[in-house]
């Protein structure tokens, strides 16, 4: 019966599996801990950012001169995607015990994944080719910290996506596994829900201010 | 599990979250797409414009938080949804307190 109830945020195993559900509590929930945790981290960046791109420029590139909207668009579009890609491993990982499925749609997540960083990758080579580089002004720091903590985030969601592969095709989709997974989803969730708030008060208003 | 033994409302999970993963993808699409036609048409004055901005990127954040991350005010275990809010207030605080105090010193130094 206290398998059909929700024990914590996120894709519940429920009755798929109801010895894992109950396991899932106390992981999830530590793991929720470390995720709310690293979102006051990103805030604090964010709220570091917005005051340096107003008062840290120094003479320097301005917002608006550092901002390349059709860029940011390719990247929202790319990482938008891959946390849909997720959900629908998450769905594999619960109602699916072969792993197959779970390993498609997680092949797709890191192929998407790959592709914005790689196109960040570019944002900041054309960056450092205009010179305005991180020790140009306080404005610029704030810029590439804040991006490359983001960045920083991705590439780690990739190597704990590529552990996970190389796991599952040893073992199989055992339960541990499918415990990591659920929480390898959160975390790349969370790092699209961060990307909303960089693109709104980063490249929107670097445009629109 | 035999699914027969399950009440109507959990046999269809799959569905229910199938669809809410799909709602996910759909309403941030469009929120972004509208974020975008802000930002580069600019029909607004500037400081609207902002607070536009703004207004969507929290819609935006709140319907991912729903959909994608399965937070919700019915069916959340307490300590989660106690734990989410909490973090939100922390984050309100340590931000709006933090561009209070630098936006003011830097007027003090002007």
């Amino acid at each position: 019966m206290s398998a059909g109830k929700n024990l914590h945020p996120g894709i519940n195993l429920g009755h798929s599996d109801p010895a894992g559900h109950h396991q899932a509590e106390p992981v999830m929930f530590g793991f929720w801990i470390f995720l709310m945790s690293d979102l006051v981290l990103f805030a604090l960046l964010l709220a570091t950012y917005s005051a340096m791109s107003v008062h840290g420029v120094a003479g320097g590139p301005e917002p608006r001169d550092v901002t390349d909207l059709a860029s940011a668009g390719i990247e929202t579009a790319l990482l938008l995607l891959s946390s849909f890609t997720i959900g629908m491993a998450s769905l594999a990982n619960k109602y699916h015990d072969d792993g197959r499925r779970l390993l498609q749609w997680l092949g797709l997540t890191a192929v998407l994944g790959i592709g914005f960083l790689a196109m960040e990758a570019r944002d900041f080579a054309s960056l450092i080719a205009e010179g305005a580089v991180p020790q140009r002004s306080g404005f610029l720091s704030a810029h590439f910290t804040l991006l490359g903590c983001h960045a920083l985030h991705v590439a780690a969601g990739l190597l704990w996506m590529a552990v996970l592969v190389l796991q599952l095709m040893a073992t199989g989709l055992e339960r541990a596994l499918r415990l990591r997974f659920m929480r390898l989803a959160l975390f790349w969730h969370m790092l699209d829900i961060v990307w909303v708030a960089i693109l709104t008060f980063v490249f929107l208003y670097g445009a629109a201010g | 599990m035999n699914d027969e033994d399950l009440p109507q409302s959990e046999r269809e999970d799959p569905r229910r979250e199938f669809r809410h993963i799909l709602m996910g993808l759909a309403s941030a699409s469009v929120l972004t797409a509208l974020a975008f036609f802000l930002a580069v048409a600019k029909p607004l004055a500037t400081g609207w414009l902002l607070a536009a901005l703004g207004g969507l990127a929290l819609v935006q954040i709140a319907a991912q938080f729903r959909f994608f991350l399965h937070v919700d005010l019915k069916k959340s275990h307490r300590d989660d949804l106690q734990l989410v809010l909490f973090a939100g207030l922390v984050i309100a605080l340590m931000v709006g307190g933090s561009i209070w105090i630098l936006f003011n010193q830097h007027a003090r130094m002007g």
